[in-house]
């Protein structure tokens, strides 16, 4: 299948990024190197997008850090970007809204651009090009997420029903996970993402590298090295603002995570 | 007290080819444990890649194993890469490395030892002084016959030690003198069979104490051949080598399924020259 013809993607991840590592950093590699594998996808960009500070998760440091921290760790790629957009708004913001606003954004995007391609003067057109390979193709978002991301679907109250339809519908989800664990009997397990499994792609991490950012977090408060673990430039950072301390881990130590506590009256969504 | 900590240089061996980020972690991890004994300080690392003559399948050139290694440690402002063993035209013994580099930590810490001593009457700078001055007898850091001696530790993975038991790979000889007048730091992963393979093997268990076990509890298995199966799959291995590296590996199109048929059914090059050795019957277990 021609480069051409392929369907654009931008993935979009959301988390804590509470710090960055060289494994949220993977993920994006990753879920790339499987699209383009299928043939059908062309990855265009790729979106990191920090939680704002009132999800409530315990050991979540400002915002203004994460999202500093994020920049430096994607300071080398050149098709990853960090977007503040979900760290900036007033209160939590559901993932299903995140992915429709940068839905929307890609979407004015590519209205711009077909605007522009067609007022170009028709000998502007280089010879040979044709007016089909002229036309952007709107670009499909879909969410990144680890397996693990995928799980708490089932966690009560933490998810609305109806958006983890919109998500798997409408937008597709990439999901890494790591060697000798297989979500797919999980997804077999619910009706409505065997539904909709053709727009779950899985993606097996072979190569495993578990970098998790709480266990991140507890060496810096030990004085234990992270080195090659997350990116140097995170490292200088971190040190030089004092971000994670005992202290920082406490922070909303024994609350209800935002979404819990928006969604205590609902059902289980994905239980029978 | 800080004056009798043993220096320590750590020291791994292996082919590194390429370099990962978990070959630079264990250095890392194996710091931080030996300073939380309050016993060690870890004052260098060396990374020594392993020289052609090895024979191992897939292993390219060590001019290029060298330099990646170099890349990878750029930013290291305690691990190093010292290449004597790549040079060597035949493949030496990991025990001639690491006496190799005792010698050489010895003769720096005498030479250093010499440079620190304050007599009474010193040459130099010192003969301007006033007559009268009172010149510490004392050396400002320590004095020989308190301080103990440095030492150089083979730093490995869990794989490394195991390896202690394929028949013909090691010289019984060897592994002995290594845990008993070296030491073996070995990283691994949490859930190991290492203290078992310890228990198992009188040699080893004699010197355990000379065995320092570490665990690696943040998973990450970044082996080197599966960063070559990547590579020859077109697949991407950012973050998972030093970003110097992989441009390095890029530019120079270093792994290929042609480089990885290299050396493809020699013998490894420590099993060719123990075969013979009857001594070799012995057994670790």
């Amino acid at each position: 299948v021609r480069m051409k013809s392929r369907i654009p993607v931008i993935l979009l991840a959301c988390g804590s990024f509470n710090p960055t590592t060289n494994m949220h950093m993977r993920l994006f590699e990753l879920a790339r190197d499987h699209l383009h594998q299928t043939g059908q996808y062309q990855v265009i960009e790729g979106i990191m997008s920090p939680v704002s500070d009132n999800y409530g998760k315990k050991g979540l440091v400002s915002a203004r850090h994460r999202v500093a921290m994020a920049k430096l760790a994607l300071e080398t790629s050149d098709w990853i970007r960090v977007d503040p957009w979900e760290s900036e708004q007033e209160t939590w913001t559901e993932t299903v809204k995140v992915l429709r606003h940068h839905y929307n954004e890609s979407l004015r995007v590519f209205q711009s651009k077909k605007e522009f391609m067609r007022n170009k003067h028709p000998t502007e057109r280089s010879t040979g090009e044709s007016l089909s390979c002229q036309q952007p193709v709107l670009p499909e978002l879909k969410l990144l997420c680890g397996a693990d991301f995928l799980q708490t679907f089932k966690t009560p109250n933490l998810w609305k029903e109806e958006d983890i339809k919109e998500i798997v519908e409408k937008f597709g989800l990439v999901c890494i996970s790591r060697a000798g664990s297989d979500p797919s009997q999980y997804i077999q397990e619910s009706d409505l993402l065997s539904k909709f499994q053709h727009n779950i792609f899985l993606v097996r991490e072979w190569i495993q590298n578990e970098i998790s950012a709480t266990q991140i977090r507890s060496a810096l408060c030990r004085g234990l090295s992270v080195k090659y673990l997350i990116p140097d430039s995170v490292i200088a950072y971190i040190a030089h603002h004092n971000i994670y301390t005992e202290e920082s881990e406490r922070k909303n130590e024994g609350d209800l995570l935002q979404p819990l506590k928006l969604h205590n009256t609902t059902i289980n969504p994905l239980s029978d | 007290d800080p004056e009798r900590k043993t220096e320590v240089v750590l020291l791994a061996c292996g082919s590194f080819n390429p370099i990962t980020n978990m070959h630079l972690r264990l250095f890392e991890l194996a710091k931080d444990y030996l300073h939380e004994t309050g016993k060690y300080k870890v004052i260098k690392g060396i990374i020594s890649p392993v020289g052609d003559a090895y024979k191992k399948k897939g292993l390219i050139s060590a001019n290029h194993r060298v330099t990646m290694a170099k890349l990878a440690t750029k930013n290291s402002d305690w691990v190093e890469v010292d290449d004597w063993e790549s040079c060597q035209s035949e493949w030496l013994e990991t025990l001639k490395v690491l006496r190799y580099h005792h010698q050489k930590l010895l003769s720096a810490d005498v030479t250093n030892s010499l440079e620190d001593a304050v007599p009474i009457t010193k040459l130099g700078r010192k003969r301007k002084q006033e007559p009268n001055r009172h010149e510490p007898i004392k050396k400002k850091n320590r004095s020989p016959v308190v301080k103990s001696v440095p030492q150089v530790k083979l730093l490995c993975g869990s794989d490394m030690l195991e390896s202690f038991g394929i028949p013909n790979l090691w010289k019984l000889e060897d592994i002995t003198e290594i845990v008993e007048k070296h030491g073996l730091v070995c990283i691994s992963r949490a859930g190991n069979n290492v203290q078992k393979f310890i228990y198992e093997s009188d040699i080893l268990w004699r010197y355990k104490n000379n065995i320092h076990l570490v665990e690696e509890w943040i998973t990450n298995d970044i082996s080197s051949t599966k960063i070559r199966r990547a590579l020859r799959r077109g697949q991407s291995i950012r973050y998972l080598v030093p970003d110097a590296v992989r441009a390095y590996i890029e530019k120079n199109k270093l792994y290929s399924p042609e480089s990885e048929d290299r050396n493809a059914g020699v013998v490894l090059a420590p099993l060719q020259k123990h075969a013979s050795d009857s001594k070799n019957s012995q057994a670790l277990h």
